[in-house]
Parts: structure tokens; C-alpha cells; sequence
């Protein structure tokens, strides 16, 4: 079937910011579907509050919003484009519900809107535990015996009646936000209650515990026409009990014989068919490892994160398909771009595997719980291919960056046998690295399918691995060894730390094509990954298939974490399309699934392997490129600087010695000093005790850090000699040989600067100010564009300063330079030569492609040549604020006390004529709901007191009752305000705590001088603001400039919204 | 085990692997293939459509679930070797009673791994189909030994597969024949599943001999090796034709079918083998996801006018089904068995059943 006749226009769903359990991939997909409507001659319409998605640009849409994902958005931009046509199932869970809320009102059919992908039956049936569980015993496919409830004490009959132990799902939320095991009454009881609360619909299912069985997943496919087919398969190494996102995946299912992997196809496809999808569709099983019994656990009638995996797994592009679907296409119709010759209604053959490996945050979180369960913990993940099940395991743990090279992780070597098993029963983050630990140690496979329920198919591929690093270590290293360990995944250093001998001539590089279809056609794919000492099909590609033209390779960004986003995606992808306008052939390599960089469409070649100087250097062996590109991949791609120029591999762009000189502290200061720039003094030390001298030497409060930090990894402020002890052994623990670097602490405003520069010139777009003083790590601080607070002589300062630094960092492309103006005065903090986090958020306000014009600077074109002007930019018509959003629900015992360390995962942005509309968009965007109809609740630590009373008066006003623990109320009473005290935790029975329960409070404001630690009173406060779902603010400037948005009593509603694909730079 | 093997092909590419399962007593010639399905492997190595064929696996981790009698196709395996990139020492399975190492030695059949089989696979896909050699003896191979490798013909193979007595299975059902070109055990596990009484009859029986047992319909079996091969049994098949007896043909059944109402087949490059082919029903316009296995096949443009193309490849448009209009018969070039493969057609053995119970109403003229 052709084309649905009425759709002209087609309304896009994002799915709003990074948060954990729905990442990068809902941009990938996002893009995906745009580019496959506008095929087909529609035109697009997209809306998502994330600026730093390639889905929200002018490019890829021809009508763009950047505005928050709620329904009074939503009906405001429908009414104003009228588009024929809504797609509900590309913007995951977010959109997937918006949609749904403004179908089952009546509003999608008032004006005349379909609801594409999805019938609003079909989501219900999905997604409402009670009609999926009768549609399932519809059609004979069994479910976990379950229970909807909507109280505690339901949940606790049931239990009762099924037997513990029970795991608790919440209705409508994100990464099964809220759920859990619970073994027993007492942990139902605290399970349910905060499952409950955290459900939009109050709903939680109770059920029977399958823990153990195989978690196997299938991505299936249907149209209109009823043509269904499976796309992959994927296995959990970790068994049911484990959230999929948070376990690491092979692709296909390793374990099935035919006739399992035949029912469970079955099934997946009975499923897509009976719910009536059009488009894709994730179905989870959990299967009996002793029987052919099986249940279905899950179904997504969306595309999801395992859609993007399999999408990169097989090669098939499920969104791109998805999106086709909806607008009326059959598979039949498709062409699958991949051979070119056969079409989209096929199954890809694969022959190689897949294993994802997710990303967790405990690298930065020290004090969060890393015990998973079934609510997902990871920021990101990586995928490997490789030819075995080793070789795509070694890859995949080199290429998560935990600095490891094999899975001996030297951490775990200290622990004696029963340490060893009680970490591998704590099922933590590092559990199958403590399984290798164990093989290592003799124990055996048997004993560990015991204590893991790990199938003994994935403890043997351990073991083979744990066996290889053993003969590497004791017997002589002869080339049949070497080959053997290059084909098992093993990297030359890896081989050379263990063999301690001279290595074996170097395999010639080799990569194989992903063409999904086993070699059966001929593909011209352009996606490859390394196989040692196999044939190469990539040199020939690449001779086969030249244009002709000097090539490029571009490092991606790596997995998601905090710290380094989706932004880097969006600069790498548009680095590859300024290199391509530019004349050059273009090759990426990454080794992230979600992102757009990897879509093998995106550079004219994907290598899709990790991201380490060996794995680089084996491309640039097959591509031989005039040169290479680091700046746009984050700290990821900026780490592989030395080694490729060591190599002599040419650098485009901002040289080597420019990025160690912004690097090297020592030689930056000396920099500094010769251009006259001021930063806060600061030290160098290696030990506690130099530490402490430094501090007390700048004087408290200090700010403390490793040197080469991403996101302000282990940073912070310490008060005292006690704070540095506590984090002095945090980071040495971490790091033993880290530098340690002490500076002064300047609590002024914090000012940010992304720059091009070409070598002589330097445009800036503009200067981004933020609301919360410096302190606050950048990416967690509501950063505001114009900046509206500085002086012009101040401006033009700044502007100077970024111009010198520039310049003499020689940067050729993109730096990014904060600073702080304390008492007057401006102080540098950093300067990187590279992207930045706020590229697409600068890019897309002002309309100035800064990454385009690096590239082109990198390239050797003058930005006076440019069209865009040098120097400072003029400001643009609408004022831009940028909101980060956090994750803190999913991460117990983390503090969400804001500080130098970042915490937010994801950001949205508020665009408006003014910055008081555009802050109140970017806070509603963000999810700030506050009621002032109830209490503020106010605790905070002694330097905040002088400053709260103008806050807590602010608040007052809106006819908020004021709250505050005792020296907080002693300071407002003070002050003439109404305050009822309330005792801390450790004071009465009556407290902090059970006045939040109470559920007369609907804000918070809470510092303290301390926190971290879980046990703390104040961390504790915060934690159940987080469990209850009320807003805690940790920052008084934060809280101030609440107060006066909500003061100005703005509606969603009245603001008018703004498409920036119309946005065009302010003329010089 | 684990001796140096190497794998020649006619065009004088060769790969170095370990050899596995059986040591063959001289050196293994025969035509070699790939399958590009990712599981059922012990329903390939024992579908005795492969007969006297080297089997390569494209997916490269085979034996993972071990070895599963309850899974096989047929009693023993008829391939010539078997090729996989990585065999698997331990495998994982409730029902598996043992690895594949031991079940290939056991079964007389030697096997090839670690190799690069993917590259292999390409230089069937570019070349076509080729013989092969598998040997212990090292490169380099002289001009003689390649000339003997392209002559090497597959001899016909259908009578070294079917069974040498017609065999019972009980059922309440409508009486099928089965007739056994190289069976796979699954067509008749489908039909006894649907209550049929089956009688599996040799491949060299006679229509008379087949019609004399009063069958309500029969079920034409796949198997190995050039249907062209076979030219005594197309007579015969004509004869039930001619007598109207609801017909089905699954893959050389239906070629057989095929050849038989004038039809011709030929051989495709490199066949399809594999569980992930599409194949449109022209009648219905779905498309259905299959398990193949064939070399050779019929052409569209000789059908004769009493046939109807009804089943198509997508990706390459040859012939996957006919209707007779002669007589209640219709064929597939799949597998509507699977085993290993999807379950997608499952239903044509319920459009066979309907076909015998619609024409046992009308009273067929054979009765």
C-alpha cells in the first residue's frame, strides 16, 4: 500500500532529555523516522525539550520545537502546524504516553489528528497490566502469575497467596522506576509503598518471582497488512531478575536450540499480531533453563532501547521501517538499505555476536547502591562484534573505558575467597568481573551456576578467557599463541603486560561487513568491525568503492555517561556532514548503539569498535586518512590524541600540544600568566598530607579534584581537613597515582564561552551565564543565553580573554572556556579545545552551525570567509535557558546535593522572547512541579542562612507555609516571617521526615555543609524527597530564581511556541 | 582429533582449519554449500536433503545446546562433511546428551572448524556453487587434483536416502501417503500431529502400488540432489495426477511435481539454505518468513498452463509455489515444516487437510 492519501504532515514525538532508562536512542530512532518520512514526501513536524538531539535540527525536520513534552505544549503546537498525522512510537515511553493522554481526550480526533504507529487500544493493551494480562490469556501465551493493586496491603495478600518472592513493577514508569524484589512482608511493604507513589496512575503489579530463568528477547516487526517478522533475538548473560538494560546481551540468543528459539519466535510474533502494532514491537520472555516453560514478562509497542541495539545488531534499521510502516507502507514495500537488492520483509542472518555492555554511574556516585535489580542503574551502553563470544566480550569491557583491557579487574585480586563470593552474590555493577575472578581462582563452572544462575554456555566463554590469560602468562609467547589470543579479542597490550615477552609479528588489520544477511548478497554496507587474523573486506570496500577523495576518520564519543552526553553525538554526526559538504570521504568510528553516529548511513564508513589507541590506530592502518578527528568525541576521543600523534598519525584541528597545554596544569598557568589572566590559586599535591597543607595554605573552602577529570569525576568542595581525609582516600582508592589538584574555591558567577577559532580569528556565538554561582558543576547549573547580568566593559573583557586563550592554545575548531567573575573580577577555571556540552544548545538558539564552521577552520578556511562574522555574535531574538534534569529516582543512596561533581544525566531547554518565559519553559520542561498551595520545607547549612530570608519571603508571598528546622526558622523568624520548626531527624519522632510523609510539603530547600555519606541526616531528607516525588532544591540561587518565575504566575498555555528551524543568526 | 585439515575448492581457494568429528579414512569430495541459519543445526545435519554435500554454517558458534535426538530429522546423518567456524566443547541444554564432536565421530561424518567461513561463504556466493575437497593433505594442490574436483558429480542420490520399506504411523485421521524421496521426520510429525493415519511409502514405489493403499491424499517428500535426477518417478507421479489424489510437494516433491506437468528446473547459483527466506503469496499478498533448503529450481516461464505460480522469493523472485488446477495439488519450495525454522506456513498442512477432506466429499474418482 502506498502512502496513507490525507497525510501531508506528520507530528513527531521526541522523547525529552537524557534520563536513565531512555538515552541517546530516541534520537537515533527520532532522526531515523524523520528522514524516512520526509522519503516520502511528508512533511515533519517535531517536537522534544532536548537541544542537544540531532532529531531537534533544522536539518532533519522541517518544523522543529524545542519545547516541554506536557499536554498544554503539545495541544498548542498542534493547533498552530495542524498536522494530519501523530507518530506516538518513536519517543519512547514519554512520547509513547503523551500520545496516548491526547488520543484518550478526545483531542488528537477533535482536531483531526490520526494517531500513527500505534492505536490507542493497542497502547492500552501494552501498556495496562490487567488487559496485557488478559490479552496474553487471550491469545494462550502465559504470564507470570500477577496482581494489579493499587495499596500496600493488597500487595501483601497476594503475596502472601503466591509466595515470596515477589518482584513489584509500577504502571507507567521509565526503567521500572519504583520496582523491585522483595523476599519478604517487611520488604514488600516499603517495595510497594514507593512503587505506588511513583506511578502516575497509582498502580503497581505484584508477581511471582522468575528469577534465574533466561531473559530472551525478540524485536518483531508488523504492518497493516499483517506481515509480521523478527528482526533479533537477544540473551541476557544475567537472568531474569536483572533489568535488561542493566545486564549485559548477546545477540542472537547463544543458548536456544531450534525448537526453544522456534516457540519464543512464535509467541513473539502471536503477540505483535494479536495487539495489532503497526510498526515495532519489543517482547521480553523469561524461559525455564530445565523446561520448554516460558512467560511473557514485558511488551513494548514502541521502539525502545533494544530496538536501537538490534537495529545496530543486525544492520536493520527498525525506526527507519517503523516510521514507513505507520504512514501505510508494507514490508514488502520497503527497500532494505542494507543490500540494496532485497527488501525490508526479511529476517537478517547474522555471523558474528553482539554483547552489550551497559554503563553505570558508580564511578561517580561512590556512595550510590550498586546492587542491581529491576530497576535499570546504567547511563549508557556499549556494543561489540566480534566472530566468538570472547572476542566481542573482551571488546565490549575495553571499550566501556574502566580501564581495563581484559575482565581481570586488579581490584578484585586483594579479596579473599569468601569476600569474593559474598561480591559475586551482591550482584553489583562488577559481578562478571568477579565471576572472572573466581574462574581464575579454580572455582568452578558448576559451583558459579549456583551462585549466579549464569548459563554455563557464558561461564565456559569466561573460562576460555580466563584459560587464554593463564597460557599468556605462563607459556612462551610463539605466533600460534599470539593468533590464538588476537582472535579471542586479546589487545597487544594486554598480551604484552601478561607474555612479558617480545610480541609476534602484528595480524594485519581486518574487518568484517555487517550486511544482515550472513554474506548470503552481495551488500554494500558501509559497517565493519575488526576480526583479527580473518579475511579483510574493508580495503577492499574502500578501493572498490572510493570516490576518489582524501579521507577523514572521526572518533565518536563512546558510551553515555554523566558528564559526556548525547551532545558529543550530535558534534561527531555534524562533523561528519561538514567533512562530507566539505569534499571529503568521511569514516567514524564509535562504539555506542544509541546514537545517531552509528546509524551506518550516517559517515560513508561505520566502524563500530571500541575506542582505545589500538583499536584506532588498527582503522587508521585500512583507512590511511589524511587525517583524524578527535575534538567533537568528548574526553573519550580527546584521550586518543597522544597516542595516534605518537603514531604519526595527523591531528586535524586544535594540535596536540595546544590540548595538552589546557591540559597540563602546570604549563596552562604558565600560559595564563603571560597573557594576564587571572585564575584561582590553586596547588598540585599527591598525598593527604600534602593536601591538607595546600588547603590550608589557599585557605577554606577549597575545591579538590584529580587532574584529567570528565564531569568533575571525585570533585569537590571540602570545608574542612575532615573533608579532605574522607575524599583523599576516595580518589586514591580509584587512582593511587593521581594528581591531586587544590584550588582555591570562588564562590562568584560562573560565566561559559564556546569559541571557533581559525588560528587568527575567533567568533563567539554568545555567553552563556548561570543562575547558580560557581560551585555547581556546569552541567548540573541552569546555564541562561544571553548572558543578562554582565557589564559591557565585563563582556568585552571576556571576549578578549577567550580570544587570547584561543590563540594561544592555537586552537583550529572548538574550545569551550569558563569562567568565574568573583568581587569584580574575572578568573578562568578551564579552557578545553574541543566540543563542548552546550554546542547544540548555542548552535540551535543563535542558528550559527559552529560545528560546521570548526570543521571548516580545522580544514584551513579563515571565519572571515564564513559569512558568520568574528568576535562576539549579536544576540539572538529569543532568549535561551538550559535546565539539567537528573536521574536521582533510579540511583538510591546517591546525594542530590548539587557541587563541583556532575549529577545530571540530561538537559531541556526553554526558548522564549523573554528569560523569565524562557526559565519558566525550561523548568516546566524539566519537571518542576511546584504546589504552593503546600509547605516549603527549609534546612539549611550556616554560610546559606544570611541569604534565605528574601527566598523564603518570596515564597511566603505566593501563600506557601513556611517550614524550616530549627537555626533555618531561628534566621526567617528573625526576619519577621511565619516559620513552624521542625525537629531534624535525629532530634524527635516527630520530624523532617514524617512531615515530608505527611504530604504538606511541596518543595524543599535543602543545603548542608556536608552529605554525601547516606547515613547523614541531610542526605537522608533528600533521599525521600526523591522517593516522595517532591521537589528539593539544593541551591539558593536555584530557589530564588524559582521564586520569582512562579511569582510572575506564568501559563503554559499563553506562551506562544517558538520554531527554531526558522531561527536565523542575528545579522552583524 | 584436532589435525591440520584443509578444505580445497574447485577454484583452487583453500582454507586451513582443525579437523573434527570423524577422521575420514581417505579424502571427502562433494558439492559444498551454506546455511545462513543461526540455530537448528542438528535438524541440518541430519535432514537428508543434504545428502553427500559439504554443509558450511555461517553462523560461526555451532553445538552451543549440544546434541538432541529427540531434534534429528532423520536416523543418521547423510552429509559429506560438516564446516563451522568454532564447535562447542561445552555445550548448554536440559535435553542435550552430548556434544557434537562425539556425535560427528559416532556418525562417520568428518568436520572442518576454524576456519574463516565467512569467506568461504563469499566465494560461493561469487562463484557459485562448488566442489570441494576436504583433506589432511597440505598445499600446494596441482592442476590434476582440481581437474578431478570439477568433474566430481553428485551421483543421484534420492535412493540412498528414502527408506527401503513403507512404514505405519497411527492416526483417527484421513489416510496419507507420505511419499519418501529423503523425508524430513517432521512432515510426518505435522500430519500425525493433525490426527493422519500416515503410510510413508520408498521413493521407488509405483502409483499403483502408492493408489492401491486407498490414500485420501499424499504428501511428496523433500530430498537431496538434482530433481532431473529422478526421471523413473516422474511417470509416476503423473499417474496420480491423472487420478486426482489430493497432492502436496514440499521442496523436491515439488519439484518433482513440477517436472512431472512439463515444467523445468534449474540450478540457482548458489541455492537458498537458510531459515530466514521471505516468499510472497501471490493470492494473498502476505509474505511469510521461511526455512529453505534447494539448489535447484523450477523455472516460472515453463510452467505449463494447469499450474499457477502462487508462491514467490522475494528477494529474488524465483519460484516458491504452484497450484495445479489439474488435480487438488499444490507445491512449495520451502519448508512448511521448518525444523529447524520458523512456523509461518504451518497452515498449508491445514489447506492440504481441508484439500483431501473437500475432496473426499466430492468422491474422488481414485476411491
Amino acid at each position: 500500500m502506498p502512502v496513507k492519501q490525507h497525510l501531508k504532515k506528520v507530528l513527531v514525538v521526541g522523547s525529552g532529555p537524557i534520563v536513565i532508562g531512555q538515552a541517546a536512542e530516541f534520537d537515533y530512532a527520532g532522526t531515523q523516522a524523520c528522514r524516512a518520512l520526509r522519503e516520502e514526501g511528508l512533511n515533519v513536524v517535531l517536537v522534544n525539550s532536548n537541544p542537544a538531539t540531532i532529531m531537534t535540527d533544522g536539518a532533519i525536520a522541517d518544523e522543529v520545537y524545542v519545547e516541554p513534552l506536557t499536554l498544554p505544549s503539545l495541544r498548542a503546537i498542534i493547533r498552530r502546524e495542524k498536522p494530519d498525522g501523530l507518530l506516538s512510537t518513536l519517543g519512547g515511553q514519554t512520547g509513547l504516553t503523551l500520545s496516548m493522554q491526547l488520543a484518550r481526550e478526545g483531542f488528537l480526533e477533535e482536531q483531526g489528528v490520526e494517531l500513527l504507529g500505534a492505536r490507542l487500544e493497542t497502547i492500552e493493551k501494552a501498556e495496562d497490566r490487567e488487559l496485557f494480562k488478559e490479552t496474553m490469556e487471550a491469545i494462550g501465551e502465559p504470564v507470570i502469575p500477577s496482581r494489579v493493586v493499587t495499596d500496600a496491603q493488597a500487595a501483601l495478600e497476594f503475596a502472601a497467596f503466591i509466595g515470596y518472592p515477589v518482584i513489584v513493577r509500577p504502571a507507567f514508569t521509565l526503567g521500572g522506576t519504583g520496582g523491585g524484589i522483595a523476599e519478604n512482608e517487611k520488604e514488600l511493604a516499603s517495595i510497594a509503598a514507593s512503587g505506588l507513589r511513583l506511578s502516575p496512575i497509582h498502580q503497581i503489579l505484584v508477581e511471582k518471582c522468575v528469577s534465574g530463568w533466561k531473559e530472551i528477547e525478540f524485536e518483531v516487526m508488523r504492518d497493516a497488512a499483517g506481515n509480521v517478522i523478527t528482526v533479533c533475538s537477544m540473551e541476557n548473560l544475567d537472568p531474569v531478575g536483572i533489568h535488561t538494560g542493566d545486564s549485559i546481551v548477546a545477540a542472537p540468543a547463544l543458548t536456544l536450540a531450534d525448537k526453544e528459539y522456534q516457540m519464543l519466535r512464535t509467541a513473539a510474533l502471536n503477540i505483535i499480531s494479536s495487539l495489532g502494532i503497526e510498526g515495532g514491537c519489543n517482547c521480553q520472555f523469561a524461559l525455564d533453563p530445565e523446561s520448554f516453560r516460558y512467560a511473557v514478562i514485558e511488551v513494548n509497542p514502541r521502539v525502545s532501547r533494544s530496538s536501537a541495539l538490534a537495529s545496530k545488531a543486525t544492520g536493520y534499521p527498525i525506526a527507519r521501517v517503523a516510521a514507513k510502516i505507520a504512514v501505510g507502507l508494507t514490508l514488502d514495500e520497503i527497500r532494505n538499505e542494507v543490500t540494496g537488492k532485497t527488501m525490508a520483509c526479511f529476517e537478517p542472518a547474522l555471523d558474528y555476536v553482539v554483547v552489550k555492555f551497559p554503563k553505570w554511574p558508580f564511578d561517580k556516585f561512590v556512595y550510590g547502591c550498586r546492587r542491581l535489580g529491576t530497576q535499570m542503574k546504567a547511563t549508557g551502553e556499549v556494543m561489540a562484534i566480534g566472530r566468538s563470544f570472547e572476542a566481542a566480550m573482551m571488546k565490549a569491557v575495553r571499550g566501556a573505558e574502566l580501564s581495563l583491557d581484559t575482565l581481570s579487574m586488579p581490584r578484585l585480586a586483594s579479596l579473599s575467597a569468601e569476600e569474593l563470593k559474598k561480591k559475586i552474590r551482591a550482584q553489583d555493577d562488577e559481578r562478571v568481573f568477579a565471576v572472572y575472578e573466581a574462574l581464575c581462582r579454580g572455582m568452578t563452572i558448576g559451583e558459579l551456576h549456583r551462585l549466579t544462575r549464569i548459563d554455563e554456555w557464558f561461564l565456559a566463554k569466561l573460562w576460555n578467557l580466563a584459560a587464554m590469560e593463564r597460557a599468556l602468562r605462563e607459556e612462551p609467547l610463539t605466533p600460534h599463541l599470539y593468533r590464538e589470543a588476537k582472535k579471542m579479542g586479546f589487545p597487544d597490550s594486554a598480551v604484552r603486560r601478561l607474555s612479558k615477552g617480545e610480541l609476534p609479528p602484528a595480524l594485519p588489520a581486518a574487518c568484517k561487513m555487517v550486511d544482515t544477511c550472513g554474506a548470503e548478497f552481495e551488500a554494500e554496507t558501509p559497517y565493519f568491525y575488526s576480526s583479527p587474523g580473518e579475511e579483510d573486506e574493508a580495503l577492499p570496500f574502500i578501493r572498490r568503492r572510493s570516490s576518489g577523495k582524501p579521507v577523514v576518520l572521526v572518533f565518536g564519543s563512546g558510551p553515555i555517561r554523566i558528564g559526556q552526553g548525547i551532545e558529543f553525538d550530535y558534534a561527531s554526526v555534524h562533523c561528519v556532514m561538514a567533512l562530507k559538504r566539505a569534499g571529503y570521504e568521511v569514516a567514524i568510528a564509535n562504539n555506542n548503539p544509541e546514537t545517531v553516529s552509528t546509524d551506518f548511513n550516517t559517515a560513508d564508513r561505520l566502524y563500530f569498535d571500541p575506542l582505545t589507541a589500538e583499536d584506532a590506530l588498527r582503522i587508521v592502518e585500512l583507512e590511511k586518512p589524511v587525517g583524524v578527528v578527535v575534538a567533537f568525541g568528548g574526553q573519550t576521543a580527546i584521550k586518543l590524541t597522544k597516542p595516534l600523534a605518537a603514531a604519526g598519525v595527523p591531528i586535524l584541528g586544535t594540535q596536540p600540544d595546544g590540548i595538552d597545554l589546557a591540559e597540563d596544569r602546570g604549563r596552562f598557568d604558565a600560559l595564563l600568566e603571560s597573557l594576564g589572566i587571572s585564575r584561582p590559586a590553586g596547588r598540585t599535591v599527591l598525598t593527604e598530607e600534602e593536601a591538607l597543607r595546600a588547603a590550608n595554605e589557599l585557605g577554606y573552602p577549597v575545591l579538590m579534584r584529580p587532574s584529567y577529570v570528565l564531569g568533575g569525576q571525585n570533585m569537590i568542595i571540602a570545608f574542612s581537613d575532615n573533608d579532605i581525609r574522607e575524599y583523599m582516600k576516595v580518589i586514591l582508592a580509584a587512582n593511587p597515582d593521581a594528581d591531586i589538584l587544590i584550588d582555591k574555591y570562588l564562590m562568584g558567577t560562573e560565566v561559559e564561552v564556546d569559541a571557533v577559532c581559525d588560528g587568527e580569528d575567533v567568533l563567539i556565538p554568545g555567553i552563556m551565564e548561570h543562575i547558580e554561582r560557581a560551585g555547581i558543576h556546569s552541567g548540573d547549573s541552569i546555564a541562561v543565553y544571553p548572558a543578562w547580568n554582565l557589564s559591557e566593559s565585563r563582556t568585552e573583557q571576556l571576549v578578549d580573554f577567550s580570544r587570547k586563550l584561543a590563540l594561544a592554545l592555537g586552537v583550529k575548531g572548538l574550545v569551550n572556556i569558563q569562567y568565574v567573575i568573583h568581587e569584580g573580577k574575572i578568573y578562568v577555571i578551564e579552557a578545553n579545545p574541543r566540543s563542548s556540552r552546550t554546542i547544540p544548545y548555542i548552535s540551535k538558539v543563535t542558528g550559527i552551525p559552529l560545528v560546521d564552521l570548526a570543521v571548516r577552520a580545522m580544514l584551513g578556511e579563515r571565519l572571515r570567509d564564513m559569512g558568520y562574522g568574528t568576535g562576539l555574535a549579536a544576540p539572538a531574538a529569543y532568549h535561551a535557558v538550559k535546565v539539567p534534569v537528573f536521574s536521582f529516582e533510579k540511583l538510591g543512596g546517591v546525594d542530590t546535593q548539587l557541587g563541583p561533581e556532575m549529577k545530571s544525566t540530561g538537559e531541556v531547554l526553554g526558548i522564549a522572547p523573554t528569560m523569565e518565559e524562557a526559565l519558566y519553559k525550561g523548568l516546566v520542561a524539566a519537571g518542576y512541579r511546584i504546589h504552593t498551595d503546600k509547605g516549603l520545607l527549609l534546612t539549611v547549612r550556616d554560610s546559606d542562612k544570611s541569604e534565605i530570608t528574601p527566598i523564603a519571603a518570596a515564597f511566603a508571598a505566593l501563600g506557601c507555609p513556611l517550614y524550616a528546622t530549627e537555626g533555618t526558622a531561628a534566621v526567617l523568624r528573625e526576619a519577621g516571617l511565619t516559620v513552624e520548626t521542625v525537629k531534624k531527624i535525629h532530634e524527635a519522632k516527630e520530624n523532617t521526615m514524617t512531615l515530608l510523609e505527611s504530604g504538606t510539603v511541596g518543595c524543599i530547600l535543602s543545603t548542608s555543609a556536608k552529605g554525601r555519606i547516606p547515613a547523614r541526616d541531610s542526605v537522608k531528607l533528600r533521599r525521600k524527597a526523591v522517593e516522595l516525588g517532591i521537589p528539593c532544591l539544593t541551591a539558593l540561587d536555584t530557589a530564588a530564581a524559582l521564586a520569582s518565575i512562579l511569582s510572575r504566575h506564568f501559563r503554559q498555555e499563553d506562551l506562544a511556541p517558538v520554531d527554531i528551524a526558522k531561527i536565523l543568526p542575528a545579522k552583524k | 582429533m584436532e589435525n591440520t585439515t584443509y578444505l580445497l575448492l574447485e577454484n583452487g581457494v583453500w582454507f586451513e582449519g582443525k579437523g573434527f568429528g570423524a577422521q575420514p579414512g581417505g579424502d571427502v569430495t562433494g558439492e559444498v554449500v551454506f546455511t545462513t541459519a543461526m540455530t537448528g543445526y542438528l535438524e541440518t545435519i541430519t535432514d537428508p536433503s543434504y545428502c553427500g554435500q559439504i554443509v558450511v554454517q555461517t553462523f560461526p558458534l555451532i553445538g552451543n545446546y549440544g546434541v538432541i535426538p529427540a531434534d534429528f530429522e532423520s536416523a543418521r546423518p547423510r552429509l559429506a562433511a560438516y564446516i563451522v567456524r568454532e564447535w562447542c566443547r561445552v555445550p548448554s541444554n536440559f535435553r542435550s546428551e552430548g556434544d557434537l564432536d562425539a556425535f560427528l565421530k559416532g556418525n562417520g561424518i568428518p568436520g572442518l572448524s576454524g576456519i574463516d567461513t565467512r569467506a568461504l561463504t563469499r566465494q560461493l556466493r561469487d562463484h557459485g556453487a562448488m566442489n570441494g575437497l576436504l583433506t589432511t593433505k597440505a598445499p600446494p594442490y596441482g592442476e590434476d587434483v582440481l581437474a578431478r574436483l570439477r568433474r566430481h558429480r553428485q551421483a543421484p542420490s534420492v535412493p540412498l536416502v528414502t527408506r527401503r520399506q513403507a512404514e505405519r504411523f497411527d492416526g483417527g485421521g484421513p489416510h496419507i501417503v507420505l511419499w519418501d524421496f529423503g523425508a524430513k521426520q517432521n512432515l510426518i510429525r505435522e500430519l500425525t500431529k493433525r490426527g493422519c493415519r500416515v503410510t510413508a511409502v520408498p521413493a521407488f514405489w509405483t502409483a499403483e502400488q502408492i493408489l492401491a493403499l486407498s490414500p485420501d491424499g499424499a504428501l511428496l517428500s523433500n530430498g537431496p540432489g538434482d530433481p532431473a535426477d529422478n526421471r523413473e518417478i516422474l511417470p509416476e507421479v503423473q499417474k496420480l495426477f491423472a487420478a486426482r489424489l489430493p497432492m502436496m510437494g514440499v521442496c523436491l516433491g515439488h519439484q518433482l511435481m513440477a517436472l512431472a506437468s512439463g515444467a523445468k528446473t534449474e540450478k540457482l547459483p548458489f541455492g537458498h539454505r537458510g531459515a530466514n527466506q521471505p516468499v510472497k503469496d501471490l493470492v494473498t499478498g502476505r509474505v511469510a518468513v521461511t526455512s529453505q533448503n534447494h539448489g535447484y529450481t523450477v523455472r516460472p516461464d515453463s510452467l505449463p498452463a494447469c499450474a499457477t505460480l502462487r508462491f514467490v522469493n522475494c528477494n529474488d523472485g524465483t519460484c516458491e509455489g504452484i497450484v495445479y488446477r489439474s488435480a487438488p495439488a499444490f507445491s512449495v519450495q520451502f519448508h512448511p515444516e521448518a525444523c529447524g525454522g520458523p512456523h509461518d506456513t504451518a497452515y498449508l498442512f491445514d489447506d492440504f487437510l481441508t484439500t483431501v477432506h473437500h475432496a473426499e466429499s466430492e468422491g474422488s474418482p481414485c476411491r
